[in-house]
């Protein structure tokens, strides 16, 4: 038996001897009809509004938290918002972005001067641009799944993030979430991060002063794609 | 069962520290049970709840003051404590005690059924929504830990105290916030025990009260002790006595 | 991390005379109290949601090994190692390895308990590896050479002054004309020291607040994002967490989640709830080469069986702290070891043994604030008078203590001896009180009347009144 193996087995063995059982089938079918079959969580009701409610919820919620919460109609209006957005808060007109169908499908020729540099956000990014995978209405939360279209560092390194959100993939609550996740990447598999993200980078450890932009961005920019 | 003509009988629970050092307690608690309709005995067997030995680890002794307290009052048909701390001792810890006694575990819940702190009795057993007394002052009420917490006594004082004539209730601040007593705690760990009233005090004065009340003997003699160690000219006593105008005494720790 | 809470009195005293800690303590404690009571008025299922958290960890409990099986299966899949730890000698062995084999010379951490617990920073740096906490309150004890104070407020016990003081002493390339005065200055000051760390470390360590059977993730909360700059950009990711972290499936996390926030700091969701699930992917562009999960036992499998379990249910949320009135006077440190508070004062006994810790469960008014607020409905004061028993069952209680009780306990037990004594007794010591009403001093009572006066006695008990009043005889 490896190190490991001992290791392993010293510690299944000691939570067996503690509970006062053992392996068994009984046991093992509990644990996985369970999996299986998530029990019903406790919805909060707030978590099970009509559409109007939500666009609402997750406009106060983040507003509440600091970030900026913008309105679009159609896909087509994204590339002029962010550019407008950029320029009001003095930054340069330059985003870092993934491999993102949705955004590259964007119409950025109506902004020739808003560059896009692509890949992972390297330490001196200034503004990312992901796309959301799934937005949650009841605590004002975006969802973003890594991957090439969307690496996880946009989220993180630069001092700002942008976040694109198409109405439809805004639900109530977290367990709609896992929906749209299930359905993208199947049962009981994940992408390497699933990112719940509510607002900027925040911090009270100095002092119990709130102060933005501790290590993650100082500013969010949230985009709302109603069609 | 029951007592002169369908009047209930009511075991008082006089609690030790009452017993010790402030009948006037007791009596005002008896006057409050007769006025409300109750027939009130106090049985000799009882000594002390059993709640400073259980506190500390000695669930022997516990156990053993637990049956001596069972023995004594379970034949009445309602036990009454003018303690929260007490009545919780009685009501929801004799018979976790006692689960594993076979002899005992039926006769702990019989007895934890019938228990009751004094005030939560009388407006939500007895029904009373109003006192026929006068004082004239501005008081404020402390909440004790295991009144409000194990026996949900918060709404009952207060109302009764808001039909004292001339009586004027202010709430303090963290009212629900421990005054630091914790029974043997406040000798065991002193000075926080002390960090922790110090608190309250600061708490009281800011009502601008000139009389804290509260149901529990044990808080009201740990906060009238610092309230007087401060030279703080607050009068403090058990609502029992201002609910049944059994003024007569000096207040706690007062100068007579 | 060794212990000093047989040295609690002493700590507790010292730390009631820090002008500095006992400021930093009302100036933020109260807060976290207010903001929690208002989350939970603003969720009506608050309470629904506590008792579903319950049953979910007692079900995950009852099951525990089957769930870790389940999730070092799904984790493996995933591209993960998964390593058991039976004790802290173990996890601190396994990390150490991990890193000389990536050949690390720098490591970012995110906030951990477990990592203080099992002592881990001072080995990694006893191997010559240069060790970064990147949580904001981490860092700053860090550099002081500190331990947390509080489980999510690790630093709350310093002054904006302190800290200022800190950076100019420690922070090697801080001009002296910098302007360190406002919060958002030193927060700007310690985000550049520490984003040179962020991208270049080699492994990044963090702890969990929850590992998921269901998928083999583990999730982090911050507000900061520490947590997922320590994960995603170095080559190697190492996730430390405790076995009772488990939980079966997303969905129950999504209950969990909904219970943390709210009890720790008021928020509605920490800013960042991260849930990993292994190494980066073919066709991700960044994240870590390898990940690794680290699961300790370190006594909590001998909990299992007891009564004891109950406090395994605990999400780290700090509620119970803030709420009690000992830990808002006294502090974390005085606790002497890695969990302060109510929590602290149910799991050290039973990590470190109740013979070393046996302040921390005597340290309590048993007021119940604490149960009234954890998410998971712990009974700690019922867990903490578990202690008691097994402290007394020892014969560890103070001798003086037990000598004096015994004595109480024999006279209580005899009625008719306990109220003839009384009897005797009140009316003397009334008497020598009737004057002034209090005394200021009492031989046998230096405990209370150090800091209060006692009451004086009104004289005759009152069974021996209520015997006058049943004869006829007028008060």
């Amino acid at each position: 038996m490896t190190e490991a193996e001992r290791r392993r087995e010293a510690v299944i063995a000691r939570i067996r001897l503690g509970l006062g059982t053992y392996d068994s089938a009984a046991r093992r079918s509990a644990v996985a009809r369970r999996i299986a079959t998530p029990e019903a969580p406790l919805v909060p009701e707030r978590a099970r509004r009509p559409a109007d409610e939500r666009r609402r919820q997750l406009r106060t919620f983040l507003e509440g938290q600091s970030a900026t919460f913008l309105e679009v109609e159609r896909a087509g209006d994204v590339p002029a918002a962010i550019a407008r957005f950029l320029r009001s808060s003095n930054l340069p007109l330059r985003v870092r972005v993934g491999d993102d169908s949705y955004l590259r499908s964007l119409a950025w020729q109506a902004e020739p001067a808003l560059e896009r540099l692509s890949g992972p956000a390297r330490g001196d990014d200034e503004v990312g641009l992901s796309h959301a995978t799934a937005a949650v209405a009841e605590t004002g939360t975006l969802v973003m799944a890594s991957g090439p279209d969307n690496p996880v560092t946009l989220n993180f390194l630069p001092e700002t993030h942008i976040v694109v959100v198409e109405e439809k993939v805004l639900v109530g609550g977290y367990e709609g979430a896992w929906e749209r996740i299930r359905a993208r990447f199947g049962r009981r598999a994940m992408p390497r991060t699933v990112n719940f993200v509510s607002g900027p980078s925040r911090t009270a450890d100095i002092g119990g002063q709130l102060v933005m932009g501790a290590h993650g961005p100082r500013r969010l920019c949230v985009i709302l794609v109603r069609d | 069962m029951g007592g002169s003509a369908g009047r209930p009988r009511v075991g008082l629970f006089v609690t030790c520290l009452v017993d010790l050092f402030r009948p006037s307690v007791g009596f005002a608690a008896v006057k409050l049970l007769r006025d409300a309709g109750c027939d009130v005995d106090v049985p000799v067997g009882q000594t002390c709840c059993g709640q400073p030995a259980y506190n500390s680890g000695d669930k022997a002794t516990a156990e053993d003051l637990a049956r001596q307290t069972i023995a004594a009052l379970e034949g009445y048909d309602y036990v009454v404590a003018p303690s929260g701390s007490c009545a919780g001792m009685l009501k929801v810890h004799y018979p976790v005690l006692l689960a594993d006694d076979p002899a005992w575990k039926a006769r702990a819940a019989a007895f934890s059924a019938k228990v009751h702190e004094l005030i939560s009795f009388l407006v939500d057993v007895r029904g009373l929504d109003k006192v026929d007394a006068r004082l004239d002052a501005r008081a404020t009420y402390h909440d004790s830990c295991s009144g409000l917490r194990e026996l949900g006594v918060r709404e009952q004082p207060r109302q009764l105290l808001r039909t004292v004539k001339g009586l004027e209730l202010v709430e303090m601040g963290d009212a629900e916030v421990c005054c630091g007593f914790g029974g043997t705690f406040s000798v065991k760990y002193p000075d926080i025990s002390n960090a922790i009233v110090e608190r309250k005090a600061e708490r009281i004065a800011a009502t601008g009260a000139g009389m804290l009340l509260a149901g529990d003997l044990g808080c009201l003699m740990n906060m009238a002790g610092k309230l007087s160690r401060q030279g703080r000219k607050i009068a403090v006593r058990h609502v029992a006595e201002v609910l049944a105008g059994e003024l007569s005494d000096p207040a706690i720790c007062e100068r007579p | 991390m060794r212990s000093t809470s047989p040295a609690f009195k002493a700590n507790a005293r010292a730390a009631l005379a820090d002008a500095q800690l006992q400021r930093a303590l009302s100036e933020v404690a109260p807060g976290l109290a207010a903001r929690r009571s208002a989350a939970r008025a603003g969720l009506p299922e608050f309470e629904a949601l506590r008792e579903r958290g319950r049953a979910i960890k007692d079900h995950t409990l009852a099951h525990l090994d089957l769930y870790l099986e389940e999730f070092e299966r799904k984790a493996t899949e995933a591209g993960s190692r998964v390593h058991f730890a039976p004790t802290a000698e173990d996890a601190r062995q396994i990390i150490a390895a991990i890193c000389r084999e990536a050949g690390a010379r720098i490591v970012t951490k995110g906030k951990s308990m477990i990592s203080e617990e099992v002592g881990l920073n001072a080995h990694l740096e006893g191997a010559g590896l240069e060790v970064v906490e990147t949580d904001l309150g981490e860092y700053l004890i860090q550099i002081r050479g500190e331990t947390p104070s509080h489980i999510i407020a690790p630093a709350i016990h310093l002054t904006q002054d302190q800290v200022e003081a800190d950076f100019r002493r420690l922070h090697k390339g801080l001009r002296k004309d910098r302007v360190l005065i406002e919060p958002t200055q030193l927060v700007a000051e310690a985000r550049q020291i520490l984003r040179d760390k962020f991208l270049s470390a080699d492994v990044g360590i963090t702890g969990a607040n929850f590992l998921i059977a269901e998928t083999g993730s583990s999730v982090i909360v911050t507000n900061e994002g520490n947590g997922d700059l320590t994960q995603s950009l170095p080559r190697v990711h190492i996730v430390l967490a405790s076995i009772e972290k488990m939980v079966p499936t997303l969905e129950d996390a999504d209950t969990l989640i909904r219970l943390l926030a709210r009890s720790a700091t008021g928020q509605e969701i920490s800013t960042y709830t991260t849930f990993s699930t292994g190494p980066r992917r073919a066709g991700d562009p960044d994240g870590p080469e390898a990940c690794h999960v680290v699961i300790l036992d370190n006594g909590r499998s001998e909990l299992l069986g007891t009564a004891f379990r109950e406090v395994l249910r605990c999400i780290r949320c700090g509620a119970c702290m803030n709420h009690c009135p000992v830990y808002t006077a006294i502090g974390g440190h005085a606790y002497g070891w890695v969990y302060p508070g109510p929590i602290g004062s149910v799991l050290t006994p039973a990590l470190i043994g109740v013979h070393s810790a046996a302040h921390l469960p005597n340290a309590s008014t048993f007021c119940g604030r604490c149960e009234e607020v954890c998410p998971m409905k712990i009974p700690l004061p019922g867990l903490m008078r578990h202690w008691r028993e097994e402290e007394f069952s020892a014969g560890d209680t103070p001798l003086l203590y037990r000598l004096g009780l015994k004595a109480w306990a024999s006279i209580a037990r005899r009625p008719r001896v306990y109220h003839a004594l009384v009897r005797t007794l009140m009316p003397v010591l009334g008497a020598l009180g009737r004057r002034t009403g209090a005394f200021r001093h009492l031989p046998l009572a230096r405990g209370w009347t150090k800091h209060r006066d006692l009451a004086a006695p009104q004289g005759r008990t009152f069974q021996a009144l209520w015997a006058d009043h049943k004869a006829g005889v007028p008060r």
